[in-house]
C-alpha cells in the first residue's frame, strides 16, 4: 500500500475540549474513504489538519511525505470541499473554475462545465445569488473537477437533492474509474455511501473507532430476535451492543453472529438474525448505552 | 446489494448466475470490473475483487490487454458446486420450516408435487 497521507499519535485541544485523541492511520492511494462519526466527533478538525488549515496540539500528519501546513507543494494535490466555503463577493461561477484551474494541477476545464450542467449550475451566475442546493453543487462540481490527488469532501451535500446526490455519486465512480485518487467523504448519509467506499474510518469522541474495509463490515453486527432464553443463548460469549424487548421477545444487537457456525445455532435456538447495515453498525457503536428504550422502562417498572 | 454479505461475494455470484443460466456463455467476455462498478453503483475495487476471486477460481479468465473470459467448462463445475451446497442452502431450511409449522413428512412431499407439477417441466 502507498500512502498518501498519514497521521501517528494526532491529537488536537480546544481548551478543555478534545477534538482528536492519539489518531492514527494511513490513508493509501486510490482509495475512496468514508469518514463517519456524529457531529463532533472530530471530523472536521482532522481534515482541516491534513489540509494544513489547523495545527495538531501534539502527534504528527505527512501529506505526499511533507508537513502540509504553507507547503504549496502538498496543497497542489489537496481539494478540500466544505459547505462553508466562502467566495469574494464578486465572484461567478465562473470565476470559481478560473481560481481552480490556477489552484490544481489536474484541473478539467470542460469536465467541469459538463458537471455545471448535469447539475443546472449557472456559469455566468454570481456564487452569492446561487441557492444552497447550487452552492453544494459548485462544491462537489470543484471537488470532481480538480482531480486531486487526495480529495476531501466534508459534508458536501447538505443541500442536494436525492437526485442531486445520485449524480454526484454516479459522476465519482465514473471519473475515479478514469482517474483513480484518493477520496475522502464525510458523511451522514451512510447508508447512500456504504456501497461507494472502499475503506471506513469512525471516529467517536475524537478516537478513532475503526479503519476497515467496508466490505468486511457488512454483516460484522447482527440483531438476533427471539425468546429470551433463546436470545441470551445465542448471545453469550458475544459482545452485546444493544439490547430491546417486546414482552417476551428480546432483540439484542451482537457482533460476529453471522459465520456458519452462529446460523447454526440461531436455527437450533429459533432466533431470527438479521444483519445490520453500516449505517446501522455505526448507529450502534456510537450511541452512548445510557439511553432506554420506552419498553424497556416498561419492563423495569 | 445484501447487507449480510461483502459485497465482492455478491459480485461473484451475480456473474456466476449469468453463467449458469446461459446469458454469459464459455468464451464469453465478461463486463469490465469499472462497468460493473457503475450499473452496481458500487467501488470500482471491490466489483475487482470479486472478478478476481472467480479468476483464481478458474470461472474466468483473463486475455491481457483485452478483458476477462468466461472459461471453457466453468458452467458444469459451477453447476456442480452449486448443487453439492443445494441441501444445506435450500433443503435444511425448508425443513426446519415444516418442523416449526408441523408440517409431516407425506404433507410435505405432496406441497413439492403439487409445485413440481409447474417447475417439473423446466427441471426435465
Amino acid at each position: 500500500m502507498t500512502a498518501v497521507a498519514t497521521a501517528h499519535g494526532l491529537t488536537k485541544r480546544f481548551g478543555d475540549v478534545t477534538a482528536l485523541d492519539d489518531v492514527s492511520f494511513e490513508l493509501a492511494e486510490h482509495t475512496i474513504y468514508g469518514l463517519l462519526g456524529r457531529n463532533g466527533a472530530g471530523k472536521t478538525t482532522l481534515m482541516q489538519i491534513l489540509t494544513g488549515q489547523a495545527f495538531a496540539s501534539s502527534g504528527k500528519v505527512s501529506v505526499f511525505d511533507a508537513p502540509p501546513v504553507e507547503n504549496p507543494a502538498v496543497l497542489s494535490k489537496v481539494c478540500f470541499v466544505r459547505e462553508s466555503q466562502r467566495y469574494p463577493h464578486v465572484y461567478t461561477v465562473r470565476h470559481v473554475f478560473r481560481t481552480a484551474r490556477r489552484l490544481f494541477a489536474n484541473w478539467d476545464d470542460t469536465f467541469a462545465h459538463s458537471l455545471a450542467a448535469d447539475f443546472q449550475l449557472p456559469a455566468g451566475r454570481l456564487v452569492r445569488r446561487l441557492s444552497r442546493g447550487m452552492l453544494s453543487a459548485l462544491g462537489v462540481t470543484v471537488g470532481l473537477a480538480a482531480r486531486a490527488p487526495l480529495t476531501f469532501f466534508d459534508e458536501p451535500y447538505l443541500g442536494l437533492d436525492p437526485a442531486a446526490r445520485q449524480l454526484f455519486y454516479d459522476r465519482l465512480l465514473a471519473d475515479y474509474a478514469e482517474h483513480p485518487r484518493t477520496v475522502v467523504l464525510s458523511t451522514h448519509l451512510i447508508d447512500e455511501v456504504s456501497d461507494l467506499v472502499e475503506r471506513v474510518l469512525l471516529l467517536d469522541r475524537g478516537r478513532l473507532l475503526l479503519d476497515e474495509d467496508a466490505d468486511d463490515l457488512r454483516g460484522r453486527a447482527v440483531a438476533a430476535t427471539g425468546r429470551a432464553e433463546a436470545v441470551d443463548g445465542f448471545a453469550a460469549g458475544r459482545t452485546e451492543l444493544h439490547r430491546e424487548r417486546l414482552s417476551g421477545l428480546i432483540r439484542a444487537t451482537v457482533l460476529d453472529g453471522l459465520g456458519p457456525h452462529a446460523k447454526a445455532l440461531a436455527q437450533t435456538l429459533n432466533v431470527e438474525l438479521e444483519p445490520l447495515s453500516l449505517q446501522q453498525l455505526v448507529v450502534r457503536l456510537t450511541v452512548p448505552p445510557t439511553t432506554t428504550a420506552p419498553a424497556d422502562r416498561e419492563a423495569a417498572r | 446489494m445484501d447487507d449480510d454479505r461483502p459485497i465482492f461475494l455478491q459480485i461473484a455470484e451475480l456473474i456466476e448466475n449469468s453463467i449458469i443460466d446461459g446469458s454469459l456463455v464459455e468464451e464469453a467476455q465478461v463486463p469490465s470490473t469499472n462497468e460493473l462498478a457503475a450499473f452496481h453503483r458500487i467501488n470500482p475495487a471491490t466489483a475487482a475483487k470479486g472478478v478476481n476471486q472467480l479468476v483464481s477460481e478458474g470461472t474466468l479468465y483473463k486475455r491481457r490487454g483485452i478483458g476477462m473470459f468466461v472459461a471453457e467448462g466453468a458452467r458444469a463445475r459451477l453447476r456442480e458446486r452449486r448443487r453439492e451446497r443445494f441441501t444445506e442452502q435450500y433443503v435444511e431450511p425448508l425443513l426446519a420450516e415444516a418442523r416449526k409449522l408441523g408440517i409431516g413428512h407425506d404433507e410435505l412431499m405432496k406441497m413439492i408435487d403439487s409445485s413440481g407439477a409447474v417447475v417439473g417441466r423446466d427441471l426435465g
